[in-house]
């Protein structure tokens, strides 16, 4: 099963929603909260990245019997340096995002955290996409 | 501690969540930026927030978090509280300020702080 989500660059009060949605979708699926919970949040931080810096993009979810792998793509400026983005409480992100409670540092870690599996491909100019593999049956973090 | 302890302590308001008054949290969580709840919180928290706009909601639903409490006089727009409503949450806001919010929760019992170990 595959599910496609449009994430809008343009209104913050939507950043968010297609992790919900998912949220949905794997709880109806009766995969395991734990698994559901990591899922969501890991996916949750690339969708607000994916709006905070990159002007929106494509989320992607793919639902397979042992795991679920999200690939969220963008067209954006590129990270110019991961290890530094991969940094907890490094952030870029401009202040009118702080105030919107994002832009702590601590997304990439937090995929980092709640996925199994994470890849960032990135390079200045030719955006971001950021593949996270979920296996099942393993619970919270 | 109930929703409804929980209210009289911080003489909150009640905004969303009318049937689950009963319902028993034993840690609390207080921040202002989601990621740091996504990045801390282990347990089910009450979530005492100066935070009003849908990323909190959304946060807390994907943390299975059901008690929200905006702090410093905040208050929730409609459209927030319809969010709630649909997620089964219950919303609270209190005049009180964050530090003195967890203040009165931490001196009237709850002590839990619901987060993973920080090394």
């Amino acid at each position: 099963m595959k599910l496609r989500f449009e994430v809008s660059g343009e209104d913050f009060s939507l950043a968010g929603r297609a992790s919900t949605e998912l949220k949905r979708a794997l709880g109806r699926l009766g995969i395991d909260p734990g698994a559901v919970r990591r899922a969501a949040v890991a996916m949750y931080e690339a969708e607000i990245n994916m709006v905070i810096h990159a002007g929106g993009g494509v989320a992607e979810a793919e639902i397979l019997p042992d795991r679920v792998v999200l690939v969220l793509a963008d067209r954006g400026p590129g990270i110019p340096n991961l290890e530094l983005a991969m940094r907890e409480g490094w952030s870029t992100a401009a202040d009118r995002f702080r105030e919107l409670g994002f832009g702590a540092g601590m997304g990439l870690p937090n995929m980092k955290r709640n996925a199994d599996e994470l890849r960032v491909e990135s390079s200045p100019g030719s955006g971001t996409t950021v593949t996270m593999t979920i296996l099942l049956g393993k619970g919270a973090p | 501690m109930t929703v409804r302890s929980i209210m009289e302590i911080l003489e909150a308001r009640l905004y969303a969540g009318q049937d689950t008054l009963d319902l028993e949290v034993n840690a609390a969580c207080g921040a202002d930026l989601m990621s740091d709840v996504m990045a801390f919180v282990k347990e089910k928290v009450v979530l005492l927030t100066g935070l009003v706009n849908p990323q909190a909601i959304r946060t807390a639903d994907l943390m299975d978090i059901k008690v929200i409490v905006f702090v410093r006089g905040k208050s929730p727009t409609e459209d927030l509280v319809a969010m709630a409503e649909e997620n089964g949450m219950v919303l609270l806001g209190t005049k009180y300020s964050m530090f003195l919010a967890c203040g009165r929760l931490y001196e009237a019992g709850l002590r839990g702080g619901g987060v993973r170990e920080i090394d």
